[in-house]
């Protein structure tokens, strides 16, 4: 039989807004446990909280950019469930009335185009994080993260492949950047995904009986999460055996799910309305500036690099993919680099660094500045191509000054004819053999005397100088 | 100093401010009543930082203080006050100090009171009678084989013992009102919205509203000036013209329309009772208020519709005393569900577990819809049945409480019946309206009667216009316990 997966998403953003969503804490990733906590996030006594205008307005933008009806009349709900990381053993959350509904965002992937339905997107708090300390045997509680404020971004079960997921997330994760409402980092969990799959027979109607993936914590992971799940729900079906519905944790080592809780166990969170926070209406002039502020996204800016710097579409598409790149390219530009020059050298020597030390764009420390520099060294004649890339690697890592570098190692290029001319007559006195060669009509060996000569000159000069010059003294 | 116990706080405001009488002094005999006064109206003194803030506000005293400036008052234990214990009259919260101060007693401070201690309460704000405290029950200055009322009713008995000059208090269903009835005081529930909640324990938060036991409606009004007011901290605050109301009384009520809704004065009310009230309005009418007669006919549906709401939500917000993060622990548990199951059986009393049970059960999936959805549609049409009433007149006269102060565990043994003794006060909680509960007469036991003006949502000022007319003509609020202004242990 040929089985089909059917896959939802629920992904949670944490959203970059300065302060939590119902106090005036730091929402800073990290920091020495509890130090960004108050009474009002760790959900004292008496406490009330107040909602962060910015939140309404990062979630309704993000609503908005996924294509949403955006809800005039808001409320948020209470989630009661008893958990240490949770202070007040409420999340304030939304469930009855959430900010944006029936949305959609339109996905590439090698099989083609395709429409992927947003269920809604609500607004929530993020709870604290719990941290074992198994020296001690005991469990401590992590208020930092309590408040972070968080949009949940539900989609229809319209997946059908891994691919497809991803081809989504990494949309979802680029809009929001432009948006600047995230900076949907995995590896900090401000952007968390779980996964609902179920597998039916091709060409069926209903749904088979899905399980909800949690922990995954990279695209990596879901990736192979949704194939081994789905292998595991097919496995099942077909010894005749059924899916159950329930909770899975990935276990990224074990490259395996296993069963966290089963629907039977399923908590009541007893949703009611929440007390402590009036309804919020949102005007049609306040949704009106909202469109009008929106930022020029993906698909425009990528079309406009092809149009405006003549970029190839690929290289635009690669650039435009991340916004962080597309910042970095922007202000490399307007600091004079040309457009081309600044695209090769992100797409080239940049990416090649940020794969090998798996990181980020916006974590990288080198600055639109120092590679602006660099292309102008090359431009200058300063140094030449082969130089730059080592120059390049160098900075790299703590973004030393291209400047300094290249002088500190006395590494520019040598444009002395004299020079050039010494090192030519020392290479062809040591090689004779070689010269001989040359001159019988073995044209290829030339190649090998000009490594000679840049390896004389320590790779400064000008490697067409130097052939000329070779060229010249063995006529 | 009898004669300085028996002073109004506006009178006490203005003997301190003329010089006749030292803040040390007022403090020192506020303190020395307290103690003697044997009603256990206290769970904390705060005799020190009293009589330090009392030298302190001495020093600071200019002509221009304000009018409660210097006057010693008492603090119901489930408002925050920093660094002192606020225990909310529960086993659970321990000896909780909080390191804040509710936006109230900020405001309170800010107006030069000193505080001499937190006042005895039902445990988290749950119970009529203040029995219900894991410090003890607090007993009526009146007659101390009654109960005080509640769940105020330690602020009720420390106003009528003469132990201070005022208290504030909440009240989410009557808990002001109730016991200021009972004890023979004025009390009053602002409009909800008025007083910010922040640093008030939640009970039920949507009803839940901070508001002054007092000996006139004079010092109520003083006191709401010091209070109310919008607050950044509560986002259910509301945004209106505070202050002014005790400029605003001048006893002059000609025009005043007063409703007298009959659905209030039917079965169950005691003969009494009835009658005092119905007293109030010739009082009114001979000073120029026009009385007249209307309906209110929803009244069968308050307390069920009130039990509903106030035990759901109180079943979320008590959720977090679960022995974790700061109060009291059970010892012996085992892992973490059993940590949270025996602190909070050991911790919580058996009202406020009736209380959570009926909440969970009511907020469950499958019984929503039946109960809570229905109840907060009921508590729009109260809201409606109220605004239709308060459109034909200015303000509503009506009874705080059925009877007066039941004996000491008389009303614990049979909870329903004194769930439904809250049916004239819970309406206004539901409503979001101000209520004010002032003396009206005593039965032939002796025990005080209290009678309730309510007006419409923001109408505050009105309320206190009629309750501090009628105190013009009265002496009910003057009168004291006998206990009370004698100095001595003689009941």
């Amino acid at each position: 039989m040929t089985w089909e997966t059917v896959i939802g998403l629920e992904t949670h953003v944490e959203l970059a807004t300065r302060t939590k969503i119902f106090c005036s804490c730091s929402t800073a990733f990290g920091g020495a446990p509890n130090t960004h906590c108050c009474p009002v996030c760790t959900g004292m006594p008496g406490t009330l909280p107040v909602v962060n205008r910015k939140v309404v307005e990062f979630a309704a933008q993000a609503g908005l950019a996924l294509n949403c009806e955006i809800t005039r009349y808001n409320k948020f709900d209470r989630k009661n469930y008893f958990y240490p990381d949770l202070p007040k053993a409420y999340q304030i959350s939304q469930l009855y009335l959430p900010i944006a509904r029936n949305g959609h965002v339109p996905i590439v992937t090698e099989a083609g185009e395709k429409e992927i339905r947003i269920h809604e997107l609500h607004m929530e708090e993020d709870a604290g994080k719990l941290v074992h300390d198994p020296w001690i045997d005991q469990t401590r509680c992590d208020y930092n993260r309590c408040g972070v404020p968080l949009i949940e971004i539900v989609t229809e079960p319209d997946f059908r492949t891994a691919d497809e997921v991803i081809a989504y997330l990494e949309k979802l994760k680029s809009t929001l950047e432009y948006l600047g409402v995230s900076d949907c980092k995995m590896q900090e969990g401000s952007l968390r995904c779980d996964v609902n799959l179920s597998v039916r027979p091709l060409g069926s109607e209903t749904f088979g009986t899905r399980t909800e993936m949690k922990n995954l914590n990279s695209f990596k992971a879901i990736s192979r999460a949704i194939k081994y799940e789905a292998r595991r729900q097919i496995e099942l079906l077909e010894e005749g055996k059924r899916v159950i519905q329930e909770t899975r944790r990935w276990d990224d080592n074990k490259d395996a799910t296993f069963s966290m809780r089963s629907k039977e166990n399923a908590q009541d969170y007893r949703y009611f309305p929440e007390p402590d926070i009036p309804p919020l209406e949102l005007s049609e002039e306040y949704l009106t500036s909202l469109r009008e502020r929106q930022p020029e996204m993906a698909e425009a800016r990528r079309e406009r690099y092809q149009r405006e710097y003549g970029l190839p579409a690929y290289d635009a598409g690669q650039i435009t993919a991340q916004k962080a790149l597309v910042d970095f390219f922007e202000e490399t530009v307007a600091l004079g680099a040309p457009p081309k020059e600044a695209a090769n050298w992100m797409l080239g020597d940049m990416m090649r660094r940020l794969k090998d030390e798996e990181m980020e764009p916006k974590d990288m420390k080198l600055t639109p500045a120092n590679l602006a520099a660099l292309i102008r060294m090359i431009a200058q004649g300063r140094i030449n191509r082969n130089t730059a890339s080592r120059v390049f690697r160098a900075v790299f890592p703590d973004n030393a000054d291209v400047e300094t570098y290249v002088r500190e190692h006395g590494l520019e290029q040598v444009n002395d004819a004299g020079a050039v001319e010494a090192a030519v007559a020392k290479v062809l006195e040591a090689n004779p053999q070689t010269v001989s060669e040359y001159r019988a009509g073995k044209q290829k060996v030339l190649g090998f005397l000009v490594g000679q000569v840049m390896k004389q000159l320590k790779g400064k000069a000008d490697p067409k100088a130097v052939n000329a010059a070779l060229r010249a003294a063995l006529q | 100093m009898n004669g300085l116990r028996n002073l109004t706080a506006l009178q006490l405001g203005a003997a301190i401010r003329r010089g006749e009488v030292s803040i040390p002094e007022a403090v020192e005999t506020a303190l020395e009543a307290a103690g003697e006064a044997g009603c256990n109206a206290f769970i904390t003194f705060t005799a020190e930082q009293a009589r330090k803030r009392a030298e302190e506000l001495q020093k600071g005293l200019k002509d221009a203080a304000g009018p409660l400036y210097g006057v010693p008052m008492a603090i119901k234990d489930n408002i925050c006050t920093k660094d002192v214990k606020t225990s909310c009259a529960s086993k659970i919260l321990g000896d909780f100090a909080p390191p804040y101060d509710a936006t109230a007693a900020l405001r309170l401070e800010e107006a030069g009171v000193v505080s001499i201690g937190k006042t005895n309460m039902d445990e988290f704000a749950m119970g009529s009678t203040t029995e219900t405290s894991f410090y003890g029950p607090t007993l009526n200055p009146w007659n101390r084989g009654h109960v005080p009322g509640g769940s105020s009713g330690g602020s009720a008995a420390a106003v009528a013992g003469r132990s201070c000059w005022f208290a504030v208090g909440s009240d989410t269903g009557g808990s002001i009102r109730q016991p200021a009835s009972y004890c023979g005081i004025t009390g009053m529930k602002p409009t909800y919205g008025t007083v910010s909640r922040y640093g008030l324990i939640a009970y039920a938060s949507s009803l839940d509203q901070i508001g002054p036991l007092a000996r006139d409606a004079a010092d109520c009004a003083a006191v709401l000036d010091a209070i109310q007011g919008q607050d950044p901290r509560d986002g259910t605050s509301l945004s209106f013209e505070a202050g002014g109301l005790l400029a605003s009384l001048d006893g002059d009520i000609r025009g005043m329309k007063i409703g007298i809704p009959a659905d209030c004065f039917g079965d169950g009310l005691n003969a009494e009772v009835r009658s005092a009230v119905l007293g109030v309005a010739d009082v009114l009418r001979a000073r120029g208020a026009e009385v007249v007669n209307l309906s209110l006919p929803v009244m069968e549906y308050v307390v069920p519709t009130y039990y509903i709401i106030a035990a759901a939500e109180a079943s979320s917000n008590l959720s977090r005393f679960d022995g974790v993060k700061y109060g009291w622990r059970a010892e012996g548990y085992e892992d973490l569900v059993d940590l949270y199951c025996k602190t909070r059986t050991e911790g919580f009393g058996a009202e406020v577990k009736r209380r959570i049970l009926l909440g969970t059960f009511v907020l469950s999936s499958g019984y929503y819809d039946a109960y809570y959805r229905k109840a907060l549609q009921v508590k729009g049409l109260i809201k409606e049945a109220f605004d239709a009433a308060c459109a034909k007149c200015d303000l509503l006269l009506t009874p705080v409480a059925p009877t007066t102060a039941p004996k000491l565990g008389e009303s614990l043994s049979d909870p329903l019946q004194m769930y439904l003794s809250d049916i004239y006060t819970v309406s206004v909680n539901l409503a979001g309206l101000p209520g004010l509960s002032m003396p009206c007469g005593f039965d032939a036991a002796g025990m005080p009667i209290g009678a309730q003006l309510i007006g419409p949502a923001l109408g505050d000022r009105n309320v206190l216009r009629a309750a501090y007319a009628f105190q013009q003509d009265t002496t009910w609020h003057t009168a004291a316990p006998a206990m009370a202004g004698k100095g001595g242990s003689e009941l």
